[in-house]
């Protein structure tokens, strides 16, 4: 291919997108938004939660038409909208937060999951283990074909979505927040794979919330905000106070909060926890939380932060180990005793683990003290639970027209913010919180860490579960680091001397170690 | 700013606006349907919407309306019980056996209930506590139960035509028959313990999201064991108004696949099979839809066999739209 062609070929988009607007009946989800791709390009995409990110990437994949008007060009030709199958055709590939593998089935199976290659009308596994094969070593990673996707991390089953992509000659691909659940070895290895499909000509839309990440892929970035399209910045423009601001429509100077704790203050110990073991993976963990201090809780995905969670919430059973609360020895065998206790735990997964969205958002916020609110007979008390939920939605500010709506209503931030509701409604003593803020959006993230400051302030101990360095940082007073199940480490900041992210690292990888 | 505030409270009204449209068409659910067959039977046969006619079908449902009522307790956590029919006989059998004691008689209507409790709360420890799937363990007892039935008259039919409780089967307060008064208490109360309790708000939650309910401080083996309890003590309840109203019990033959109508009718009313959704009312109608077809489908003339291939048509129909409309409500 000429130089000349090869020109020809970048400047005219591979995707464009005229005039998108999608209404539901009276909400607009959508208004007047563009967006070009280029071959070879990863475009991001950014905005807060329910600006219109999801919308757009449904209008493209064809699961939602356009309103009359907006249009789909691919190579400069109208496209066929409403319609998923000819999106797929026309080499359109969205990977969704949520993976839709079949997790006992192999990779091969699953990369031509109802496409498979047949012979006489057999599936021919040969061919589909071959050109599975194919596929995956032009992505350039490790694992086998044959492989079943439940053996295989996080990570890779993203790479197996990505290989699937591939297979229906995908020539753009959306990436819905594609780290959210990957250590950083995996988000290493996905962004070799990214850069691998850019020298290929794909096109790649990014959708992300976290700002490293965008600066460090992204060749242009668009910015959604309340359903409208606020522009697009080239990547020699980047920066972040910009992102931030067309992104929030203000600015974010005191992104994080840490206020009025000065570091290496002695506090009393609220809960001790000893020996902790549950006979897998996790191995005599002991370390002790103070009231008023947030504890970060640093370490890989799969390092045993999740579980060890658990087992002081007597969610799962234990092998070994005690605990002591304000000095008080303490036997937690459910759930229900640790919050009877005082201890309260906000799930890393809060659709999974943590919401009920088909009910109301204020019986998810009064749930778990129903019993405690109850009338004779045990009979509801609504009043106290409205009186809560209207109490709630005004503290934490949850976006909503009603207290009655359900709670599969809301969008991430705010549903983050019901079942952080939720817990607080117990007044706990000790909090632990497991990737509180998770899918969330800037403007939400900033209130659910002005809210962890405040309860510190309070007295109330914190252990935070995160994955996120800069938060740990922004976030914590100490950080205990996890490796393989035990704790790896402790780091402190003292005065005059912050956290230091690359400490936390070293802990976290062994690196120190060798 | 402000802009951007109001803006957004104005689309979360919107949107409050619509879930509240959406939950008054999911309130009214299947009750167009029952209008529509009514008004379709009347058209066939001018008998059917007369004074009689209507007593009788409402007296034909309250039993089935009874063990759909506990049913819908089960299907709200998730869970099935299959061994309702089994209950019932085992529960009627109970209830004419002691009716026949001297002095005792009165006492069947309790033992039956008590009987159908005791099987319940053997199903939902075996669910609850040793965590059998409840398919499973309510497909046992559908089998075990019925034996036990049997067992207890020693395979014959039990007759008592002096029966002591006969009015509940047989009698009525003010014209209306007290089948039919049990049945709509039995839906009242259920619905008050569904939508008045925290009990009844668990229930949804163990439905809705059974881990959740679990960190939450839940404890869901007992919530279950509630469920289990009361699918078994109404079809207890059951057996003793099947007893009251035959004046006999054959552990055979009665209660068989009632199990079946009980499950179309909540699943008629609009109650979710994975749990977590649904409404006692829903379940009033769908078991009101099962009668009227059963009773319409006779004065129409229609064969027996037919009858069978009509009414089970009529329930995936039936369903099939309100899943339809529902999508419908949920994209506007």
């Amino acid at each position: 291919m000429s130089a000349a062609v090869q020109t020809q070929a970048t400047r005219q988009p591979v995707l464009e997108m005229r005039h998108i607007s999608k209404t539901f009946g009276a909400i607009r989800a959508l208004q007047d938004v563009s967006l070009s791709v280029h071959a070879g390009e990863l475009h991001a995409l950014m905005g807060e939660n329910g600006a219109g990110k999801s919308t757009l990437m449904k209008v493209l994949s064809g699961a939602y038409r356009p309103d009359a008007g907006g249009e789909i060009l691919i190579d400069g030709a109208p496209a066929a909208t409403g319609d998923p199958i000819k999106a797929r055709a026309a080499g359109i590939a969205v990977i969704y937060q949520e993976l839709s593998l079949a997790p006992n089935l192999t990779v091969a199976q699953n990369i031509f999951l109802g496409n498979e290659p047949r012979r006489f009308g057999i599936v021919d596994r040969d061919q589909c283990n071959r050109r599975a094969g194919e596929i995956i070593a032009r992505l350039g990673v490790s694992f086998s074909a044959r492989a079943l996707v439940s053996s295989l991390s996080l990570g890779e089953r993203q790479l197996v979505e990505i290989a699937r992509a591939l297979s229906t000659n995908a020539r753009i691909i959306v990436m819905d927040e594609p780290t959210t659940s990957l250590t950083s070895r995996e988000t290493d290895l996905l962004f070799e794979v990214i850069a691998t499909l850019k020298t290929q000509g794909i096109a790649i839309i990014y959708i992300s919330h976290r700002m490293e990440e965008v600066y460090q892929l992204a060749d242009r970035v668009s910015v959604l905000r309340d359903s409208g399209y606020v522009g697009t910045l080239e990547r020699a423009d980047l920066s972040a106070s910009r992102l931030v601001s067309m992104m929030v429509g203000r600015d974010l100077s005191a992104f994080y909060k840490k206020d009025h704790r000065p570091p290496g203050e002695k506090r009393a110990v609220a809960l001790s926890v000893r020996g902790m073991s549950d006979g897998r993976l996790l191995k005599d963990c002991s370390f002790d939380l103070h009231h008023g201090e947030v504890l970060a809780l640093a370490g890989l995905v799969g390092s045993g932060r999740t579980e060890l969670a658990r087992l002081i919430f007597g969610a799962d059973k234990r092998s070994a180990g005690t605990m002591e609360l304000d000095g008080r020895p303490i036997t937690i065998g459910s759930p229900g005793e640790a919050l009877d206790a005082g201890i309260a735990y906000l799930t890393e997964d809060r659709k999974e683990l943590g919401l009920f969205l088909d009910m109301s958002i204020s019986d998810n916020i009064s749930m778990g003290v129903l019993a405690r609110d109850a009338r004779a007979g045990g009979l509801r008390d609504f009043t106290t639970a409205d009186r809560r939920a209207a109490k709630a939605i005004a503290d934490l500010s949850i976006r909503t027209g009603s207290a009655q709506a359900n709670a599969g209503s809301l969008s991430g931030g705010n549903q983050q913010k019901v079942l952080l509701a939720r817990l607080l409604e117990t007044e706990p003593k000790v909090v632990i919180l497991d990737e509180p803020t998770r899918g969330v959006d800037v403007g939400a993230k900033s209130e659910i860490y002005r809210l962890i400051d405040n309860l510190a302030n309070k007295g109330i101990a914190i252990l935070m579960i995160s994955s996120e360095l800069p938060e740990v940082i922004g976030v914590a007073d100490r950080v205990l680091v996890m490796r393989d199940g035990a704790i790896a480490g402790e780091v402190t900041a003292s005065e005059g001397e912050p956290l230091r992210q690359e400490a936390i690292m070293e802990l976290a990888t062994g690196a120190s170690q060798r | 700013m402000t802009d951007r505030t109001t803006g957004t409270k104005s689309v979360d009204q919107a949107v409050a606006r619509n879930r509240r449209l959406r939950t008054a068409l999911a309130a009214l659910g299947m009750l167009p349907v029952l209008v529509l067959l009514a008004a379709g039977f009347q058209f066939i046969n001018p008998r059917f919407l007369t004074g009689t006619n209507l007593l009788i079908v409402t007296q034909q449902s309250s039993i089935n309306i009874v063990l759909a009522a506990g049913m819908t307790f089960v299907i709200l956590t998730g869970g099935i019980d299959l061994s309702v029919g089994s209950i019932l006989a085992a529960a009627a059998m109970v209830a004419v056996l002691v009716s026949l004691v001297p002095d005792w008689g009165l006492l069947g209507v309790p033992a039956a209930i008590l009987v159908g409790l005791g099987f319940g709360l053997i199903n939902g420890l075996l669910i609850a506590y040793i965590r059998l799937p409840p398919f499973i363990v309510t497909l046992g007892s559908l089998t075990a139960v019925r034996g036990v039935a049997r067992l207890l008259g020693q395979d014959t039919t039990v007759f008592n035509s002096d029966l002591p409780f006969d009015f509940i089967g047989n009698g009525s307060v003010l014209g209306i028959p007290w089948l039919v008064i049990i049945a709509l208490s039995v839906v009242v109360l259920s619905w008050v313990v569904l939508k008045r309790t925290v009990l009844g708000t668990w229930i949804y939650a163990v439905g809705g999201n059974a881990e959740a309910a679990r960190l939450t401080g839940i404890k869901v083996p007992l919530v279950l064991l509630f469920v289990y309890g009361v699918s078994g003590l109404l079809a207890g309840l059951g057996g003793a108004m099947s007893a009251a109203r035959l004046y006999a019990a054959n552990g055979l033959q009665l209660g068989q696949s009632y199990e079946l109508d009980a499950i179309a009718a909540v699943i008629l009313g609009g109650t979710s099979f994975v749990g977590g959704v649904g409404s006692i009312w829903g379940t009033l109608i769908g078991g009101l839809i099962i009668a009227v077809l059963s009773n319409g489908l006779i004065l129409a003339g229609v064969s027996d066999i037919w009858q069978y291939i009509i009414k089970g048509l009529v329930i995936i129909v039936a369903v099939a739209l309100d899943r339809y409309r529902l999508q419908a409500g949920a994209r506007t």
